[in-house]
């Protein structure tokens, strides 16, 4: 048997590959854009829709959309339309206090779990493992009726007891790897001490990781946040768009037909769960890149 | 560090290292028994650690690096004992000690350019006052390892080459004119050209600054050319120890003879003899 | 361009060393070969002739049926890739199903010991799992698979690279002996030249992307022409006795005179050919 070859062997070029592969993930194109347009009509809202429309008695009541009042009024005689535009912030905001609060505590503990190892990380990851076996809505709804949350920002330290968790583990196992590279021993052996390997060597790789968990973490308080709105377990001062619909089943809008008052708001809120959905997906696909489909 | 004329540079004693074990466990793993090396102090030598994997050659370096403790045994450099050592002993170890590590790439930091590994090293060691007087002494380095400044610095590592690389990393251990290197398979990932290269690298850093090695490597044949005495490594202990070129010519201990009747030699005249008899150790650990 | 024009030929019987560092194209080599090669790379033009097949025109069916019956492949880091939830009998009989259909049991279990027999391993391996073997025994069981089928061609590439150097001759001499018995030729990739030494029968070597010098094992390591070839035999560490490595100067020269355009051989001896131009062979740099 003989066997001969002649053969070239050509790289067909590729140019725009990068550009290319952010456009290709759809998923976090549409997740931004939907939260962007979001976030853009609570920021420019404010500035076209007067306040006014908030108060009681704003208009009459129960009034369907008209050319006064867009998306119509509510049994008290709010413009639904102001409402949605001032409660967005605040909607918004718990989300963010929370996931800010549950990521900060996250990667402190999750980097002193991960690269101390011994009995505090033991403690630390045994905590964060049965605070994720707890109910969370279950306890935040005893809390939050226990404690009367009339701020946003309680509101946000309650939900954050349950944002912790996840970030603390997802950056404790980065941290387990990376304490074992080869630029962590240099640094050793050109005398950083442990709080400069931590966060001048560790933490600036663990950046993506910190953003993925973020932004799981701000849509789980939105949802959490959301969620205890409408059972009427949320600020209630401050007008925020689970509060609109816990006012609207309060007072039977769907069966009474004002499609206008409980419409709006569950539009709003369902495209905010899927921007955020879609967003903590690719995210996920970052800090997991198994998660992908089949890669190149 | 005050010491006597006889004081050895690095002394290990009978440093053993056992991973696991303990109360209610079973027997632990020994990565390293009864190790004992002395390196002179003002006579420096490349002194190689020759063995396969698992004997516990990466863990002597590791302790001598100060990287590990021993579970017993003492480590001594310049006569004191590295456990026991105060704070400014400890900062005059770590500049007259250093390493280069075996893989190029997962020694440095993918988020800093290169420039870093220079940079913590200046400012630790205070070796200039800022950026801008630190230039030339890195320079100086770089060129020590045939490497031109402006070529390599403020690049990211992904952006050079293997060889470049594990160049930059001697360039560092040089820069702070240490005493000992300790070089943890230095050539093993890197390709055939570089590693004679490198290797002479090593050779003039030793005839020419006075720098000792503690060459860690399975490659006898490099051993053999580059080292003055070599301690052959198996399962933890060692098995012979002497000059390297005395115990390579003429092995007596049975593993030795084994390495090296294994070793390919590249002379196709000079084949294998025989065949190697090993009973086949197909029983699952 | 990773390869071009690379024309060799290997006999039964006969072990062809591709020698050459990372990023010679040693490896696309033996893709190209198999019929490998992804996007964003193709093979274009020339044959790859395997006894009376050319290979280029051959259907994906056909080249499915071809692999592993008339030529297999030992990828690097084979050892590595083994299914680490299966067992050795089933990594070793799903390679022999794919290809021959069902077989009985008991001729199945048969044939795995058999081929576990010729490796070298005893039959107690058969149940085993990947991880309770060693270096030297998960390459051997790679080593089985890829003769499972008893192919006319081995393509072997740094088939002993991780492994330490007792092991290494063992698993090197059950290659050759493997080889012997089915007379088949062999493709042995690797950049250990000693390795190449004691297994080779011709060697190619290759640089960016072509071959400077192909020739019978003797002749490359004795009599090298080519500068590159000349300066990769005199920079093997020997065990025999130390000499001076050529200066890293020399290295640099020959990276200068880059890759030539117009890839062709000559022969200086029987069966000896080294690509000449005029830049390299006066070491200028290009």
């Amino acid at each position: 048997m003989a066997s001969s070859t002649v053969v070239s062997v050509v790289p067909t070029q590729s140019v725009r590959w990068r550009f290319r592969a952010f456009f290709r993930d759809w998923k976090l194109v549409t997740g931004v854009a939907i939260l962007l347009g979001l976030l853009l009509f609570g920021l420019v809202g404010p500035l076209v829709v007067s306040e006014e429309g908030t108060r009681l008695g704003a208009g009459e009541y129960s009034a369907p959309p008209s050319a006064r009042h867009p998306l119509g009024t509510d049994s008290t005689g709010r413009d639904v339309l102001a409402m949605m535009v001032y409660g967005t912030r605040p909607t918004l905001r718990v989300g963010f206090l929370a996931g800010g609060i549950g990521i900060l505590v996250g990667v402190i503990l999750g980097l002193i779990s991960g690269y101390y190892r011994g009995p505090v990380d033991t403690i630390i990851r045994s905590a964060a493992d049965i605070t994720l076996t707890i109910p969370a809505l279950a306890v935040l709804v005893v809390l939050a009726s226990f404690l009367r949350t009339t701020t946003v920002e309680l509101m946000a330290v309650i939900v954050a007891l349950f944002a912790w968790p996840w970030p603390t583990r997802t950056i404790r196992a980065q941290t387990l790897t990376l304490r074992e590279s080869g630029f962590v021993s240099m640094s050793r052996l050109s005398g950083r001490n442990d709080l400069e390997i931590l966060f001048l060597e560790i933490l600036p790789n663990l950046l993506p990781f910190i953003m993925a968990s973020f932004v799981s973490a701000v849509s789980g308080a939105i949802l959490a946040s959301v969620g205890l709105q409408l059972l009427g377990l949320g600020p209630i001062l401050t007008p925020t768009l689970g509060l609109i619909l816990q006012y609207a089943f309060e007072y039977a809008a769907i069966v009474r037909g004002m499609w206008w008052w409980w419409g709006p708001p569950t539009v709003f809120l369902m495209l905010l769960f899927i921007g955020l959905f879609l967003i903590s997906m690719a995210m996920d696909e970052i800090a997991n890149p198994r998660l992908k489909g089949a890669a190149e | 560090m005050e010491s006597l004329p006889d004081t050895p540079l690095l002394e290990m004693r009978s440093v053993s290292k056992i991973y696991g074990g303990g109360f209610l466990q079973k027997a632990g793993k020994v990565a390293l028994k009864d190790f004992s090396l002395t390196l002179p102090m003002n006579k420096p030598r490349i002194v190689a650690l020759a063995g396969e994997s698992g004997s516990g050659k990466t863990t002597a370096a590791r302790l001598a690096l100060g990287l590990l403790e021993p579970t017993s045994g003492q480590i001594l450099y310049k006569g004191v004992d590295l456990h026991r050592i105060s704070r400014r002993e400890a900062l005059v170890f770590r500049r007259e000690v250093q390493a280069i590590f075996q893989d190029p790439y997962e020694v440095y930091n993918p988020v800093y350019k290169v420039d870093h590994v220079f940079n913590v090293l200046v400012s630790r060691f205070r070796l200039a006052p800022d950026r801008a007087a630190a230039r030339p002494l890195i320079a100086d380095a770089l060129r020590v390892v045939g490497l031109d400044a402006d070529e390599v610095l403020g690049k990211y590592p992904h952006q050079l080459s293997g060889g470049q690389r594990q160049r930059i990393m001697v360039a560092r251990a040089f820069l702070l004119k240490p005493r000992l290197i300790v070089a943890d398979e230095p050539v093993s990932m890197v390709d055939a050209s570089l590693r004679a290269a490198i290797l002479s690298i090593m050779l003039k850093l030793k005839e020419e600054f006075g720098i000792s090695f503690l060459y860690i490597t399975h490659d006898l044949s490099t051993a053999y050319q580059y080292s003055d005495e070599i301690y052959i490594l198996n399962r933890g202990e060692v098995v012979e120890s002497g000059d390297s070129q005395a115990v390579i010519d003429n092995p007596i201990h049975p593993y030795t003879q084994l390495l090296i009747r294994s070793i390919p030699i590249p002379d196709p005249d000079l084949k294998w003899e025989g065949k190697l008899e090993i009973e086949l150790e197909n029983v699952p650990e | 361009m990773a390869v071009r024009g690379v024309s060799f030929y290997v006999r039964a019987g006969e072990t062809f060393g591709l020698v050459g560092e990372s990023g010679s194209g040693k490896t696309t080599t033996d893709m190209a070969i198999l019929r490998l090669i992804r996007p964003p790379a193709r093979v274009e033009g020339g044959e790859i002739i395997l006894g009376d097949t050319d290979l280029q025109r051959c259907s994906e069916e056909e080249l499915r049926s071809l692999r592993w019956n008339r030529i297999s492949l030992i990828p690097q880091g084979a050892m590595n890739s083994l299914n680490p939830v299966m067992r050795v009998k089933d990594q070793i009989g799903d390679a022999i199903l794919t290809h021959e259909g069902r077989l009985p049991g008991k001729v199945l279990r048969e044939r795995i010991i058999d081929l576990l027999h010729t490796v070298g391993l005893s039959p107690d391996v058969y149940n085993l799992y990947p991880h309770e073997l060693s270096g030297g025994m998960k390459q051997r069981v790679c080593i089985a698979m890829a003769i499972a089928l008893r192919p006319q061609l081995i393509i072997a590439d740094e088939p002993t690279s991780a492994l330490d150097v007792v092991v290494q001759r063992l698993v090197a001499e059950t290659l050759k002996d493997v080889q012997k018995r089915l007379n088949a030729g062999l493709i042995l990739i690797g950049h250990d030249m000693g390795l190449q030494a004691q297994m080779a029968d011709r060697i190619g070597v290759m640089y960016k992307g072509q071959f400077v010098e192909v020739g019978p094992v003797r002749a490359i390591f004795k009599n090298p022409v080519h500068p590159y070839t000349r300066l990769l035999i005199s920079s093997i560490p020997s065990i025999k006795q130390k000499h001076q490595p050529p200066p890293a100067a020399a290295w640099e020269e020959i990276q200068q005179a880059g890759p030539q355009d117009e890839p062709g051989m000559q022969e200086v001896e029987p069966e000896h050919f080294v690509a000449l131009s005029e830049s390299i062979a006066l070491g200028s740099a290009g």
